[in-house]
Protein backbone atom coordinates (compact mmCIF):
# COMPACT_ATOMS: atom_id res chain seq x y z
CA UNK A 1 0.00 0.00 0.00
CA UNK A 2 3.05 2.66 0.81
CA UNK A 3 4.62 1.73 -2.27
CA UNK A 4 1.76 2.60 -4.74
CA UNK A 5 1.16 5.70 -2.30
CA UNK A 6 4.76 6.71 -2.72
CA UNK A 7 4.89 5.67 -6.59
CA UNK A 8 1.60 7.94 -7.00
CA UNK A 9 2.81 11.24 -5.26
CA UNK A 10 5.93 11.03 -6.92
CA UNK A 11 4.40 10.98 -10.07
CA UNK A 12 2.22 13.72 -9.46
CA UNK A 13 4.89 15.98 -8.14
CA UNK A 14 6.84 15.12 -11.41
CA UNK A 15 4.07 16.23 -13.36
CA UNK A 16 3.56 19.56 -11.40
CA UNK A 17 6.92 20.00 -11.79
CA UNK A 18 6.94 19.75 -15.43
CA UNK A 19 3.76 21.21 -16.37
CA UNK A 20 5.03 24.50 -14.19
CA UNK A 21 8.43 24.47 -16.21
CA UNK A 22 6.43 24.17 -19.22
CA UNK A 23 3.89 26.89 -18.67
CA UNK A 24 6.65 29.28 -17.32
CA UNK A 25 7.87 29.38 -20.65
CA UNK A 26 5.32 29.52 -22.68
CA UNK A 27 3.32 32.05 -20.58
CA UNK A 28 6.42 34.41 -19.90
CA UNK A 29 6.63 35.52 -23.31
CA UNK A 30 2.74 35.45 -24.04
CA UNK A 31 1.85 37.63 -20.73
CA UNK A 32 4.59 40.25 -21.38
CA UNK A 33 3.60 40.83 -24.74
CA UNK A 34 -0.44 41.32 -23.18
CA UNK A 35 0.90 43.65 -21.02
CA UNK A 36 2.90 45.82 -23.49
CA UNK A 37 0.61 45.49 -26.54
CA UNK A 38 -1.77 47.85 -27.99
CA UNK A 39 -3.22 45.25 -30.44
CA UNK A 40 -6.90 45.92 -30.89
CA UNK A 41 -7.40 42.14 -30.34
CA UNK A 42 -5.51 42.09 -26.97
CA UNK A 43 -9.41 41.32 -25.58
CA UNK A 44 -10.16 38.38 -27.58
CA UNK A 45 -6.81 36.89 -26.53
CA UNK A 46 -7.21 37.15 -23.13
CA UNK A 47 -10.38 35.99 -22.87
CA UNK A 48 -9.08 32.65 -25.07
CA UNK A 49 -6.46 32.46 -22.61
CA UNK A 50 -8.91 32.59 -20.15
CA UNK A 51 -11.11 30.44 -21.07
CA UNK A 52 -10.20 27.10 -19.09
CA UNK A 53 -10.71 29.25 -15.82
CA UNK A 54 -14.73 29.11 -16.63
CA UNK A 55 -15.00 25.58 -18.66
CA UNK A 56 -15.91 22.33 -17.04
CA UNK A 57 -12.30 20.05 -16.72
CA UNK A 58 -14.65 17.29 -18.61
CA UNK A 59 -15.77 19.67 -21.51
CA UNK A 60 -11.68 20.63 -21.46
CA UNK A 61 -10.69 16.67 -21.75
CA UNK A 62 -12.86 16.11 -23.73
CA UNK A 63 -11.98 18.43 -26.53
CA UNK A 64 -8.25 17.87 -25.40
CA UNK A 65 -9.08 13.92 -26.19
CA UNK A 66 -11.06 14.86 -29.52
CA UNK A 67 -7.66 17.36 -30.17
CA UNK A 68 -4.57 14.36 -29.16
CA UNK A 69 -7.07 11.47 -30.39
CA UNK A 70 -5.55 9.67 -33.86
CA UNK A 71 -7.61 11.35 -36.01
CA UNK A 72 -7.07 14.55 -33.88
CA UNK A 73 -4.64 17.51 -35.38
CA UNK A 74 -2.13 16.83 -32.09
CA UNK A 75 -2.83 13.36 -32.30
CA UNK A 76 -1.18 13.06 -35.98
CA UNK A 77 1.84 15.58 -34.71
CA UNK A 78 2.76 13.68 -32.45
CA UNK A 79 2.10 10.31 -34.27
CA UNK A 80 4.25 11.84 -37.00
CA UNK A 81 6.67 13.20 -34.28
CA UNK A 82 7.10 9.45 -33.24
CA UNK A 83 5.97 10.38 -29.93
CA UNK A 84 3.18 8.04 -30.40
CA UNK A 85 -0.18 8.42 -29.37
CA UNK A 86 -1.13 10.86 -26.41
CA UNK A 87 -4.39 9.89 -24.60
CA UNK A 88 -3.50 7.18 -21.54
CA UNK A 89 0.28 8.74 -21.38
CA UNK A 90 1.78 10.66 -19.62
CA UNK A 91 3.12 13.04 -21.89
CA UNK A 92 -1.04 13.40 -22.81
CA UNK A 93 -1.84 14.35 -19.25
CA UNK A 94 0.73 16.89 -18.60
CA UNK A 95 -0.13 18.34 -22.18
CA UNK A 96 -3.72 18.39 -20.80
CA UNK A 97 -2.88 19.77 -17.29
CA UNK A 98 -1.05 22.74 -18.45
CA UNK A 99 -3.72 23.85 -21.00
CA UNK A 100 -5.81 23.30 -17.98
CA UNK A 101 -3.10 25.73 -15.57
CA UNK A 102 -2.50 28.22 -18.14
CA UNK A 103 -4.30 30.57 -16.97
CA UNK A 104 -3.16 30.35 -13.81
CA UNK A 105 0.47 31.41 -14.70
CA UNK A 106 -0.28 33.87 -17.72
CA UNK A 107 -2.70 36.08 -15.31
CA UNK A 108 -0.46 36.69 -12.12
CA UNK A 109 2.48 37.44 -14.30
CA UNK A 110 0.42 39.69 -17.32
CA UNK A 111 -0.61 41.53 -13.81
CA UNK A 112 2.69 41.77 -12.42
CA UNK A 113 4.17 42.96 -15.90
CA UNK A 114 1.21 45.76 -16.05
CA UNK A 115 2.22 46.97 -12.28
CA UNK A 116 5.80 48.21 -13.45
CA UNK A 117 4.91 50.65 -15.50
CA UNK A 118 7.07 52.33 -18.21
CA UNK A 119 8.48 54.35 -16.32
CA UNK A 120 11.34 51.30 -15.38
CA UNK A 121 11.57 50.31 -18.97
CA UNK A 122 12.37 53.77 -20.34
CA UNK A 123 15.01 54.48 -17.66
CA UNK A 124 16.83 51.21 -18.03
CA UNK A 125 17.24 52.32 -22.00
CA UNK A 126 18.52 55.70 -21.12
CA UNK A 127 21.07 53.81 -18.71
CA UNK A 128 22.28 52.06 -22.01
CA UNK A 129 20.10 48.35 -22.03
CA UNK A 130 18.97 46.55 -24.65
CA UNK A 131 15.26 45.42 -24.48
CA UNK A 132 16.20 41.91 -23.81
CA UNK A 133 18.66 43.43 -20.94
CA UNK A 134 16.27 45.69 -19.35
CA UNK A 135 13.68 42.33 -19.31
CA UNK A 136 16.49 40.18 -17.72
CA UNK A 137 17.95 42.33 -15.23
CA UNK A 138 14.68 44.99 -14.60
CA UNK A 139 11.89 43.49 -15.46
CA UNK A 140 12.10 40.08 -14.13
CA UNK A 141 13.19 41.36 -10.53
CA UNK A 142 10.53 43.32 -10.58
CA UNK A 143 8.00 40.93 -11.13
CA UNK A 144 9.55 38.68 -8.91
CA UNK A 145 6.17 38.13 -6.77
CA UNK A 146 4.18 37.51 -10.17
CA UNK A 147 6.79 34.83 -10.87
CA UNK A 148 6.65 33.23 -7.61
CA UNK A 149 2.62 33.28 -7.42
CA UNK A 150 2.78 32.50 -11.27
CA UNK A 151 4.93 29.05 -10.11
CA UNK A 152 3.12 28.51 -6.78
CA UNK A 153 -0.88 28.44 -8.83
CA UNK A 154 0.45 26.47 -11.78
CA UNK A 155 2.36 23.93 -9.53
CA UNK A 156 -0.34 23.22 -7.03
CA UNK A 157 -2.97 23.69 -9.38
CA UNK A 158 -1.20 20.86 -11.78
CA UNK A 159 -1.11 18.39 -8.46
CA UNK A 160 -4.54 18.90 -7.42
CA UNK A 161 -5.83 18.25 -11.58
CA UNK A 162 -8.38 15.50 -11.70
CA UNK A 163 -10.97 16.03 -14.25
CA UNK A 164 -8.95 16.70 -17.51
CA UNK A 165 -6.83 13.58 -15.98
CA UNK A 166 -9.68 11.27 -16.11
CA UNK A 167 -10.81 12.19 -19.28
CA UNK A 168 -7.47 12.20 -21.02
CA UNK A 169 -5.31 9.90 -18.89
CA UNK A 170 -7.38 7.16 -16.75
CA UNK A 171 -6.81 5.79 -14.07
CA UNK A 172 -3.32 3.73 -14.99
CA UNK A 173 -1.04 2.93 -12.13
CA UNK A 174 2.38 4.43 -12.49
CA UNK A 175 1.75 6.13 -15.72
CA UNK A 176 -1.46 8.40 -15.22
CA UNK A 177 -2.66 7.20 -11.64
CA UNK A 178 -2.13 10.62 -9.93
CA UNK A 179 -2.99 11.45 -6.64
CA UNK A 180 -6.20 13.20 -6.82
CA UNK A 181 -7.49 10.14 -8.87
CA UNK A 182 -5.79 7.84 -6.05
CA UNK A 183 -8.32 9.57 -3.71
CA UNK A 184 -10.99 9.42 -5.53
CA UNK A 185 -10.09 5.03 -5.81
CA UNK A 186 -9.68 5.07 -2.09
CA UNK A 187 -13.11 6.39 -1.15
CA UNK A 188 -14.27 4.56 -3.94
CA UNK A 189 -12.86 1.35 -2.21
CA UNK A 190 -14.23 2.72 0.99
CA UNK A 191 -10.39 3.16 2.51
CA UNK A 192 -11.15 6.26 4.21
CA UNK A 193 -7.66 5.81 6.02
CA UNK A 194 -5.49 6.01 3.06
CA UNK A 195 -7.69 8.76 1.37
CA UNK A 196 -7.22 10.61 4.76
CA UNK A 197 -3.37 10.51 4.37
CA UNK A 198 -3.26 11.50 0.61
CA UNK A 199 -6.36 14.39 1.46
CA UNK A 200 -4.83 15.27 4.39
CA UNK A 201 -1.53 16.01 3.07
CA UNK A 202 -2.55 17.87 0.35
CA UNK A 203 -4.09 20.65 2.18
CA UNK A 204 -1.53 21.13 4.32
CA UNK A 205 0.81 21.21 0.89
CA UNK A 206 -1.78 23.61 -0.26
CA UNK A 207 -2.25 25.96 2.82
CA UNK A 208 2.03 26.00 2.81
CA UNK A 209 2.36 26.86 -1.01
CA UNK A 210 -0.26 29.80 -0.60
CA UNK A 211 1.16 31.09 2.85
CA UNK A 212 4.01 31.53 0.60
CA UNK A 213 2.65 33.76 -1.65
CA UNK A 214 1.40 35.68 0.80
CA UNK A 215 4.61 36.07 2.50
CA UNK A 216 6.05 37.39 -0.39
CA UNK A 217 3.78 39.54 -1.70
CA UNK A 218 3.45 41.08 1.53
CA UNK A 219 7.52 41.35 1.76
CA UNK A 220 7.53 43.43 -2.02
CA UNK A 221 4.26 45.95 -1.09
CA UNK A 222 6.86 46.98 1.86
CA UNK A 223 9.32 47.49 -0.91
CA UNK A 224 7.73 50.06 -2.74
CA UNK A 225 9.37 51.65 -6.46
CA UNK A 226 11.15 54.85 -5.62
CA UNK B 1 31.74 74.35 -32.90
CA UNK B 2 29.01 71.54 -32.81
CA UNK B 3 25.25 72.37 -32.52
CA UNK B 4 22.26 70.47 -31.80
CA UNK B 5 19.58 70.82 -34.05
CA UNK B 6 16.47 69.46 -33.30
CA UNK B 7 13.00 69.60 -35.55
CA UNK B 8 10.32 68.02 -33.79
CA UNK B 9 6.41 67.42 -35.12
CA UNK B 10 3.56 65.58 -33.90
CA UNK B 11 -0.12 65.66 -34.46
CA UNK B 12 -2.37 64.04 -31.61
CA UNK B 13 -5.58 65.25 -32.45
CA UNK B 14 -5.96 68.34 -30.04
CA UNK B 15 -2.17 68.93 -29.30
CA UNK B 16 0.34 69.53 -32.41
CA UNK B 17 3.56 69.90 -31.83
CA UNK B 18 5.89 71.65 -34.64
CA UNK B 19 9.26 73.17 -33.10
CA UNK B 20 12.66 73.42 -34.77
CA UNK B 21 16.03 75.07 -32.76
CA UNK B 22 19.63 74.95 -32.42
CA UNK B 23 21.38 75.09 -29.74
CA UNK B 24 24.87 75.71 -28.43
CA UNK B 25 26.63 72.76 -27.24
CA UNK B 26 27.04 74.26 -24.08
CA UNK B 27 25.75 75.22 -21.19
CA UNK B 28 22.21 74.89 -20.31
CA UNK B 29 19.43 75.08 -22.28
CA UNK B 30 16.00 75.74 -20.49
CA UNK B 31 12.81 74.16 -22.27
CA UNK B 32 10.39 76.71 -20.97
CA UNK B 33 6.28 77.21 -20.98
CA UNK B 34 2.91 76.28 -19.55
CA UNK B 35 2.04 72.36 -18.96
CA UNK B 36 0.83 71.10 -22.56
CA UNK B 37 3.12 73.55 -24.67
CA UNK B 38 5.39 70.26 -26.09
CA UNK B 39 8.56 70.40 -23.63
CA UNK B 40 8.34 67.46 -21.96
CA UNK B 41 7.66 65.80 -25.79
CA UNK B 42 10.25 67.27 -27.00
CA UNK B 43 12.70 66.36 -24.49
CA UNK B 44 11.32 62.29 -24.86
CA UNK B 45 11.71 62.71 -28.43
CA UNK B 46 15.84 63.93 -28.04
CA UNK B 47 16.21 60.94 -25.70
CA UNK B 48 14.73 58.36 -28.38
CA UNK B 49 12.07 58.02 -25.95
CA UNK B 50 9.57 58.58 -28.42
CA UNK B 51 9.76 58.50 -31.99
CA UNK B 52 7.80 61.48 -33.87
CA UNK B 53 7.38 61.60 -37.51
CA UNK B 54 9.05 63.95 -39.92
CA UNK B 55 11.48 64.78 -36.86
CA UNK B 56 14.93 65.36 -36.77
CA UNK B 57 17.73 65.63 -34.34
CA UNK B 58 21.35 65.70 -34.69
CA UNK B 59 24.09 66.53 -32.60
CA UNK B 60 27.45 67.48 -33.46
CA UNK B 61 27.86 65.37 -36.60
CA UNK B 62 25.70 62.47 -35.49
CA UNK B 63 22.13 61.73 -36.66
CA UNK B 64 19.96 60.79 -33.85
CA UNK B 65 17.27 60.91 -36.14
CA UNK B 66 16.18 61.87 -39.66
CA UNK B 67 13.02 60.75 -40.60
CA UNK B 68 13.32 61.46 -44.08
CA UNK B 69 16.04 59.03 -44.26
CA UNK B 70 14.42 56.38 -41.82
CA UNK B 71 17.43 57.03 -39.39
CA UNK B 72 16.45 56.41 -35.80
CA UNK B 73 18.93 55.69 -32.88
CA UNK B 74 17.22 53.67 -30.24
CA UNK B 75 17.40 55.33 -26.61
CA UNK B 76 19.72 52.70 -25.35
CA UNK B 77 22.23 53.78 -28.09
CA UNK B 78 22.09 57.37 -27.34
CA UNK B 79 24.81 58.51 -24.92
CA UNK B 80 22.39 60.68 -23.22
CA UNK B 81 21.82 60.73 -19.66
CA UNK B 82 18.19 61.56 -18.84
CA UNK B 83 16.91 62.81 -14.79
CA UNK B 84 12.97 62.07 -14.78
CA UNK B 85 10.78 64.08 -12.63
CA UNK B 86 10.33 61.51 -10.41
CA UNK B 87 13.76 59.87 -8.92
CA UNK B 88 12.75 56.70 -10.87
CA UNK B 89 15.24 54.85 -9.11
CA UNK B 90 15.11 50.88 -9.56
CA UNK B 91 13.81 49.84 -5.77
CA UNK B 92 15.22 46.45 -6.31
CA UNK B 93 18.68 47.76 -6.64
CA UNK B 94 20.82 49.78 -3.57
CA UNK B 95 22.09 52.98 -4.50
CA UNK B 96 25.52 51.82 -5.40
CA UNK B 97 23.88 49.24 -7.68
CA UNK B 98 21.75 51.71 -9.16
CA UNK B 99 25.09 54.01 -9.72
CA UNK B 100 26.59 51.10 -11.32
CA UNK B 101 23.26 50.37 -13.34
CA UNK B 102 24.43 52.60 -16.81
CA UNK B 103 28.32 52.76 -15.61
CA UNK B 104 28.02 48.58 -15.93
CA UNK B 105 26.27 48.88 -20.12
CA UNK B 106 29.08 51.48 -21.37
CA UNK B 107 32.40 50.47 -22.46
CA UNK B 108 35.34 50.74 -20.56
CA UNK B 109 37.17 53.78 -23.41
CA UNK B 110 33.76 55.82 -23.09
CA UNK B 111 34.22 56.17 -19.23
CA UNK B 112 35.22 59.66 -18.89
CA UNK B 113 33.48 60.57 -16.13
CA UNK B 114 34.69 59.81 -13.02
CA UNK B 115 32.40 57.93 -10.54
CA UNK B 116 34.22 59.11 -7.11
CA UNK B 117 34.26 62.85 -8.24
CA UNK B 118 30.58 62.28 -9.12
CA UNK B 119 29.61 60.84 -5.84
CA UNK B 120 31.41 63.58 -4.28
CA UNK B 121 29.54 66.48 -6.24
CA UNK B 122 26.44 65.32 -5.36
CA UNK B 123 27.35 64.36 -1.94
CA UNK B 124 25.85 60.71 -1.79
CA UNK B 125 28.87 58.77 -0.70
CA UNK B 126 27.12 58.27 2.39
CA UNK B 127 24.04 56.39 1.01
CA UNK B 128 25.67 54.15 -1.28
CA UNK B 129 24.22 51.01 0.33
CA UNK B 130 21.01 51.87 1.31
CA UNK B 131 17.67 50.81 -0.94
CA UNK B 132 16.26 53.56 -2.36
CA UNK B 133 13.09 52.98 0.11
CA UNK B 134 15.19 54.38 2.56
CA UNK B 135 16.33 57.68 0.85
CA UNK B 136 14.57 61.01 1.39
CA UNK B 137 13.08 63.13 -2.02
CA UNK B 138 15.61 65.44 -2.15
CA UNK B 139 18.52 61.98 -2.02
CA UNK B 140 16.44 59.96 -4.58
CA UNK B 141 16.64 62.70 -7.20
CA UNK B 142 20.41 63.77 -6.08
CA UNK B 143 21.40 59.72 -6.82
CA UNK B 144 19.22 59.71 -10.23
CA UNK B 145 21.45 62.75 -11.53
CA UNK B 146 24.38 61.16 -10.22
CA UNK B 147 23.09 57.75 -12.13
CA UNK B 148 22.87 59.73 -15.27
CA UNK B 149 25.87 61.41 -15.30
CA UNK B 150 27.76 58.54 -14.92
CA UNK B 151 27.09 57.41 -18.49
CA UNK B 152 29.35 59.87 -19.31
CA UNK B 153 26.95 61.12 -21.46
CA UNK B 154 27.23 63.84 -24.32
CA UNK B 155 24.06 65.55 -23.32
CA UNK B 156 22.11 65.32 -20.31
CA UNK B 157 18.19 65.88 -20.31
CA UNK B 158 16.42 66.58 -17.05
CA UNK B 159 12.49 66.40 -17.01
CA UNK B 160 11.70 69.28 -14.61
CA UNK B 161 13.97 67.35 -12.07
CA UNK B 162 12.95 69.57 -9.01
CA UNK B 163 8.69 69.68 -9.57
CA UNK B 164 8.33 66.77 -7.40
CA UNK B 165 10.27 68.17 -4.62
CA UNK B 166 8.66 70.26 -2.05
CA UNK B 167 10.54 74.13 -1.50
CA UNK B 168 12.90 73.15 1.14
CA UNK B 169 14.05 70.07 -1.03
CA UNK B 170 14.88 72.23 -4.13
CA UNK B 171 16.44 74.32 -2.43
CA UNK B 172 18.61 71.33 -1.14
CA UNK B 173 19.15 69.95 -4.69
CA UNK B 174 19.65 73.56 -7.00
CA UNK B 175 22.98 74.19 -5.31
CA UNK B 176 24.47 70.96 -6.77
CA UNK B 177 22.60 71.40 -10.53
CA UNK B 178 24.68 75.29 -10.39
CA UNK B 179 28.01 73.23 -9.01
CA UNK B 180 27.55 70.85 -12.21
CA UNK B 181 26.37 73.26 -14.53
CA UNK B 182 30.09 75.23 -13.24
CA UNK B 183 31.93 72.03 -12.98
CA UNK B 184 31.03 69.80 -16.02
CA UNK B 185 31.38 70.58 -19.95
CA UNK B 186 28.10 68.57 -21.10
CA UNK B 187 25.58 70.40 -22.38
CA UNK B 188 22.28 70.37 -20.90
CA UNK B 189 18.44 70.69 -21.76
CA UNK B 190 16.30 71.44 -19.05
CA UNK B 191 12.27 71.32 -18.98
CA UNK B 192 10.51 73.69 -16.51
CA UNK B 193 7.84 75.45 -16.16
CA UNK B 194 9.55 77.54 -12.73
CA UNK B 195 10.66 81.06 -13.63
CA UNK B 196 13.17 80.80 -11.08
CA UNK B 197 14.96 77.88 -11.51
CA UNK B 198 15.73 78.83 -15.45
CA UNK B 199 16.68 82.09 -14.10
CA UNK B 200 19.22 80.48 -11.90
CA UNK B 201 20.18 78.00 -14.14
CA UNK B 202 20.16 78.10 -17.87
CA UNK B 203 22.22 79.87 -20.46
CA UNK B 204 19.97 79.37 -23.43
CA UNK B 205 16.61 79.45 -23.13
CA UNK B 206 13.66 78.13 -25.66
CA UNK B 207 10.19 78.68 -24.88
CA UNK B 208 7.18 76.78 -26.11
CA UNK B 209 3.77 77.51 -26.51
CA UNK B 210 1.02 75.14 -27.35
CA UNK B 211 3.44 73.43 -29.26
CA UNK B 212 5.01 76.24 -31.19
CA UNK B 213 7.71 77.87 -30.33
CA UNK B 214 8.05 81.29 -29.47
CA UNK B 215 11.15 81.91 -29.30
CA UNK B 216 14.73 80.98 -28.53
CA UNK B 217 18.13 82.51 -27.92
CA UNK B 218 20.77 83.46 -24.57
CA UNK B 219 18.91 83.66 -21.80
CA UNK B 220 19.82 86.76 -21.21
CA UNK B 221 18.92 88.29 -24.48
CA UNK B 222 15.53 86.67 -24.35
CA UNK B 223 14.56 88.62 -20.76
CA UNK B 224 15.75 91.83 -21.97
CA UNK B 225 13.75 91.34 -24.56
CA UNK B 226 10.32 93.85 -24.31
CA UNK B 227 8.21 91.11 -26.68
CA UNK B 228 9.38 88.22 -24.12
CA UNK B 229 10.47 89.82 -20.88
CA UNK B 230 6.72 89.45 -19.54
CA UNK B 231 6.65 86.13 -20.89
CA UNK B 232 8.25 85.29 -17.37
CA UNK B 233 5.81 84.09 -14.57
CA UNK B 234 6.85 86.34 -12.02
CA UNK B 235 7.63 89.30 -14.03
CA UNK B 236 10.26 91.39 -16.32
CA UNK B 237 13.85 91.57 -15.18
CA UNK B 238 17.76 91.71 -15.92
CA UNK B 239 19.98 88.90 -15.65
CA UNK B 240 23.52 90.23 -14.92
CA UNK B 241 26.07 87.38 -14.62
CA UNK B 242 29.39 88.28 -12.87
CA UNK B 243 32.19 87.52 -10.20
CA UNK B 244 32.94 88.60 -7.21
CA UNK B 245 35.12 91.89 -8.04
CA UNK B 246 36.26 93.18 -4.45
CA UNK B 247 34.87 92.13 -0.55
CA UNK B 248 35.34 96.25 0.43
CA UNK B 249 36.04 97.22 3.69
CA UNK B 250 32.96 99.08 4.53
CA UNK B 251 30.96 96.00 3.79
CA UNK B 252 30.24 96.17 0.50
CA UNK B 253 30.70 92.83 -2.31
CA UNK B 254 31.54 94.24 -5.45
CA UNK B 255 30.32 92.12 -8.36
CA UNK B 256 31.67 92.90 -12.16
CA UNK B 257 30.56 91.91 -15.10
CA UNK B 258 32.24 92.98 -18.32
CA UNK B 259 32.74 97.11 -17.25
CA UNK B 260 29.67 97.08 -14.99
CA UNK B 261 30.08 96.92 -11.59
CA UNK B 262 27.33 96.06 -8.91
CA UNK B 263 27.56 97.26 -5.69
CA UNK B 264 26.01 95.41 -3.08
CA UNK B 265 25.48 94.78 1.01
CA UNK B 266 28.22 92.28 2.25
CA UNK B 267 27.58 88.91 1.03
CA UNK B 268 30.36 86.17 1.83
CA UNK B 269 31.12 85.02 -1.21
CA UNK B 270 34.68 84.14 -2.13
CA UNK B 271 36.56 86.64 -4.76
CA UNK B 272 36.15 85.26 -8.35
CA UNK B 273 33.36 83.08 -7.44
CA UNK B 274 30.94 83.80 -10.48
CA UNK B 275 27.17 84.18 -9.18
CA UNK B 276 24.10 85.84 -10.90
CA UNK B 277 21.84 88.40 -10.09
CA UNK B 278 18.65 89.24 -11.09
CA UNK B 279 17.27 92.87 -11.00
CA UNK B 280 13.45 93.21 -11.46
CA UNK B 281 12.16 95.71 -13.46
CA UNK B 282 9.70 97.20 -11.10
CA UNK B 283 12.72 97.44 -8.54
CA UNK B 284 14.16 99.91 -11.43
CA UNK B 285 13.56 103.72 -11.81
CA UNK B 286 14.96 106.54 -13.89
CA UNK B 287 15.96 109.99 -13.44
CA UNK B 288 16.48 112.68 -16.39
CA UNK B 289 19.63 113.84 -13.68
CA UNK B 290 22.45 112.54 -12.31
CA UNK B 291 20.66 112.07 -8.84
CA UNK B 292 23.07 113.03 -5.43
CA UNK B 293 22.83 112.84 -1.91
CA UNK B 294 21.00 109.00 -2.53
CA UNK B 295 21.27 106.10 -0.21
CA UNK B 296 20.80 103.69 -4.04
CA UNK B 297 23.60 101.91 -4.06
CA UNK B 298 23.40 101.42 -8.15
CA UNK B 299 23.37 103.91 -10.24
CA UNK B 300 23.90 103.58 -13.78
CA UNK B 301 23.70 106.14 -16.13
CA UNK B 302 22.22 104.97 -19.59
CA UNK B 303 19.90 106.30 -22.32
CA UNK B 304 16.38 104.96 -23.30
CA UNK B 305 16.05 102.59 -26.26
CA UNK B 306 12.66 101.16 -26.93
CA UNK B 307 9.38 102.04 -24.63
CA UNK B 308 6.50 99.17 -24.78
CA UNK B 309 3.90 98.66 -22.50
CA UNK B 310 3.87 97.03 -19.21
CA UNK B 311 2.36 94.15 -17.48
CA UNK B 312 -0.95 96.42 -16.67
CA UNK B 313 -2.24 99.68 -17.59
CA UNK B 314 -0.70 102.58 -16.37
CA UNK B 315 2.98 100.31 -16.24
CA UNK B 316 5.52 101.37 -18.89
CA UNK B 317 8.21 98.63 -19.42
CA UNK B 318 11.81 100.46 -20.45
CA UNK B 319 14.82 99.38 -21.94
CA UNK B 320 17.73 101.12 -21.20
CA UNK B 321 21.37 100.64 -22.55
CA UNK B 322 23.91 101.45 -20.22
CA UNK B 323 27.00 102.95 -20.80
CA UNK B 324 28.90 99.48 -22.15
CA UNK B 325 26.21 97.94 -23.93
CA UNK B 326 24.13 96.46 -21.29
CA UNK B 327 20.82 96.30 -21.18
CA UNK B 328 18.39 97.05 -18.44
CA UNK B 329 14.48 96.66 -18.02
CA UNK B 330 12.84 99.68 -15.79
CA UNK B 331 8.98 99.09 -15.43
CA UNK B 332 7.93 102.44 -14.42
CA UNK B 333 4.05 104.17 -14.53
CA UNK B 334 3.07 105.69 -17.84
CA UNK B 335 2.44 108.72 -15.79
CA UNK B 336 6.33 109.16 -15.25
CA UNK B 337 7.06 108.37 -18.98
CA UNK B 338 4.90 111.12 -19.86
CA UNK B 339 6.38 113.94 -16.65
CA UNK B 340 9.79 112.75 -18.03
CA UNK B 341 9.26 113.04 -21.72
CA UNK B 342 11.33 109.91 -22.01
CA UNK B 343 11.58 108.43 -25.79
CA UNK B 344 14.11 106.32 -27.16
CA UNK B 345 17.19 108.19 -27.09
CA UNK B 346 16.65 110.18 -23.91
CA UNK B 347 19.44 110.29 -21.52
CA UNK B 348 18.99 108.88 -17.90
CA UNK B 349 20.19 107.49 -14.74
CA UNK B 350 19.07 104.14 -13.26
CA UNK B 351 18.23 103.44 -9.60
CA UNK B 352 18.26 100.19 -8.95
CA UNK B 353 16.76 100.17 -5.14
CA UNK B 354 17.36 96.19 -4.80
CA UNK B 355 19.84 93.21 -6.41
CA UNK B 356 18.80 89.82 -5.95
CA UNK B 357 21.64 87.31 -5.74
CA UNK B 358 20.53 83.97 -7.68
Amino acid sequence: MFETSFSVVWLTLKLALIVTVILLLVATPLAWWLSQTQSRYKPVISALFAVPLVLPPTVLGFYLLLLMGPNGPIGQLSEALGLGSLPFSFTGIAIACAVHSFPFVIQPLQNSFEAIGKRPLEVAATLGASSWDCFCNVVIPLARPGFITAMVMGFCHAIGEFGVVLMIGGNIPGKTRVLSVEIYNHVEAMEYAQAHWLAGGMMAFSFLALLLIYLVNHKAAQRSMA
Amino acid sequence: MSLLQGRFQADHGDFQLNVAFTLPDKGVTALFGPSGSGKTSCLRAIAGLERLPNSFFQIGNKVWQDEAQGIFVPANQREIGYVFQEASLFPHLNVQQNLEFGLKRLAKEKRKVKPDSVIELLGIGALLSRPPAALSGGERQRVAIARALLRSPELLLMDEPLSALDRRLKREILPYLEELHRELSIPVVYVSHAPDEVVRLADHIIMLDQGRLLCSGPLKEIMVDPRFALLFGDGASTLFEGRVSAQREDLITEVSAKDLTLRLTHRPIALDFPIRCRIHASDVSLCTQKPSHCSILNIFPGRVLRIDPGEQAGKILVTLELAKGQKLLAQISSYSVNRLQLQPGTPVWAQVKSVAVL
